[in-house]
């Protein structure tokens, strides 16, 4: 089988956010797989390991996207893409985004293709969609089990909660959500073969594409912060007081009961 | 002639959900002047849903219907949705950010090489400009975007932008439509429902949120009881999904769901920095933990520092009182 992640690499989770001059502050930021295409990842490896084939992890990013597709081969996968905007590209939405992935996958004849559910940064959701619309085949979102016989997926999709069971041919777009599977930590010898692993890079003249045909649709036009949370009052005295007050507080002061 | 704004409604058994209505709210916003188009897809129960969205401000409604739009695909309703599109030629189109949301609307801006933006939470005017405020990092930091070209396309966040006050003396025209609906891929075999009944975690105006201080499944039936008197929903930490004492479907946080409810009782959670990005922007946070260093107690409002399983009967007690 022919498969593809979509990866994107994100601030770790445990990273405080700063704005400066109206942008976010990176320069010290660390830098992680976006959790969620860590599932895709891990479930690409997991059906190659089943059917046969390879896994090409795919990103758009810049020089240093390089450190998050080399994890990826260090989990398993079998090549890597990185599509570097940086001196092409001032400002992109998710409009662009798809549209260099368009071209990229037109000759590929993927049969699957996984990526997040979204990004933890931008969290828009909108890419994985918006590719397999542009190539004209289907997609799932938000899937928790995957199951793959002949040319027909097995699906199960979390919506708010209840499970879908659907049934899919390929090819076939999927994102991944939370429960799907467990990805696994970079073996030591994983490592290892990580760093012969092919890691190819294209800019977006080699996808025939100028920045002109990558003109965003969207424009953001400030970044701030939410308004600093004051801490409030911790209630005093016995348990049953506290909570009479708690009660009376909630009523008489935020007026939310 | 006025220019449009096509809002597609949503509804669950039946009944439209809150957001359709938030909706109609936000397209006022973008543009005071439009015309309000409501749009509904389904096989049953649309005219009345769609008297429904003109009470709450649609100035009329377009609604396909389709034994196959019964349940959502988003083949099915992306063709009835295009077909729909093309006849009103809108100005902008919302939606609510709902699983059918985020699934529905990147297809249709893909098929209309339009922008779209995702999750938004507040619309003002900048001249005839609409701007809209969307979370980023979970919150952990906002911004302020517009569409440049093409249509104003934008799903918005639950909860957020409350609708307009519904006004029984409003009529519109409901206009039911057939369509044929081809080529459906995507087959749903069956629907296992496990989200508890009543209220969705992303839409309730109270949450309920239990962390690893819950200690078991068997310790979330206190807080399913204070939901249940608060007529809101339970969630969990990413701890307590880990520990599987409830389903990964309840995690608010960085990966999980971000919500904003008026009210959100964080029981037995230490607020990790990835727990405080999904729920730090609810209007008022109580923290009840036996841990009085628990990062929590730095963004609650109200903290009460005690034995959860202790406290949280008492609450359900006095609430009740108070109703």
């Amino acid at each position: 089988m022919n498969i593809y992640v979509l990866l994107k690499k994100t601030f770790d989770t445990e990273e405080k956010i700063v704005v400066s001059n109206g942008q976010i502050e990176d320069d010290s930021a660390e830098f992680i797989i976006n959790p969620y295409d860590e599932y895709a990842v891990e479930e690409a490896i997991k059906q190659r390991d089943e059917h046969g084939g390879e896994v090409t992890v795919v990103t758009i990013g810049d020089e240093d996207s390089e450190k998050q597709l080399r994890t990826a081969l260090a989990m398993g996968a079998d090549k890597a893409v990185l599509i570097n905007t940086e001196d092409d590209l001032e400002d992109g939405d998710q409009f662009s985004t798809a549209k260099i992935l368009e071209t990229y996958f037109e000759d590929k004849d993927a049969d699957l293709i996984l990526a997040g559910n979204v990004a933890i940064d931008e969290a828009s959701g909108q890419v994985g969609p918006r590719l397999a619309t542009r190539l004209g085949i289907s997609y799932v979102t938000t899937i928790t089990g995957l199951t793959i016989s002949g040319d027909t997926a097995q699906i199960e999709k979390d919506v708010e909660g209840d499970v879908e069971k659907i049934e899919c041919p390929l090819p076939l777009l999927v994102t991944c959500q939370q429960g799907l599977n467990e990805p696994r930590y970079p073996s030591l010898p994983g490592i290892m073969k990580a760093k012969k692993k092919p890691l190819a890079e294209l800019e977006i003249d080699d996808l025939d594409l100028d920045e002109d045909d990558l003109e965003p649709k969207t424009k953001t036009l400030e970044i701030f912060m939410p308004q600093e949370k004051q801490a409030g009052r911790v209630l005093e005295g016995e348990p049953d007081a506290q909570v009479k007050e708690l009660v009376s507080l909630l009523k008489n002061e935020a007026k939310v009961l | 002639m006025s220019e449009k704004i096509l809002v597609i409604g949503e509804s669950r058994d039946g009944v439209l959900r809150n957001v359709s209505f938030e909706a109609i709210a936000a397209a006022k916003k973008i543009k005071p002047d439009s015309e309000i188009v409501g749009v509904l897809f389904g096989a049953k129960d649309l005219q009345e849903q769609g008297e429904e969205m003109i009470k709450y401000g649609a100035d009329r409604v377009v609604a396909v219907k389709h034994d196959k739009l019964d349940v959502y695909t988003s083949e099915g309703y992306g063709q009835a949705a295009m077909s729909v599109i093309k006849e009103e030629n809108p100005y902008g189109i919302v939606m609510g950010h709902t699983a059918i949301g985020k699934d529905l609307t990147p297809k249709l801006a893909s098929k209309l090489e339009s922008g779209l933006i995702s999750d938004a939470t507040d619309v003002e005017l900048d001249g005839d400009k609409a701007v809209f405020t969307r979370p980023i990092y979970s919150g952990k930091a906002f911004e302020k975007k517009m569409i440049t070209s093409g249509i104003v396309f934008a799903t918005i966040r639950p909860n957020n932008i409350p609708p307009l006050e519904r006004d029984d003396a409003r009529s519109g025209n409901v206009d039911l439509k057939e369509m044929d609906i081809t080529d459906i891929r995507t087959i749903i075999k069956d629907v296992i429902r496990k989200a508890s009944e009543g209220v969705d975690l992303s839409e309730a105006n109270v949450v309920i949120a239990g962390g690893r201080g819950v200690k078991s499944a068997e310790g979330f039936q206190p807080l399913y009881e204070l939901a249940e008197v608060l007529g809101g929903a339970v969630g969990a930490s990413r701890g307590a999904c880990d520990a599987d004492y409830c389903d990964y479907s309840l995690q608010i946080g960085q990966t999980g769901k971000v919500v904003t409810p008026d009210l959100y009782i964080a029981v037995g959670i230490s607020g990790a920095i990835q727990h405080l990005a999904g729920m730090s922007n609810s209007k008022v946070i109580v923290a009840i933990n036996k841990d009085p260093e628990a990062n929590i107690f730095n963004v609650a409002d109200y903290g009460i520092v005690g034995d959860l399983f202790e406290i949280v009967p008492m609450l359900i007690e006095e609430i009740k009182q108070l109703q």
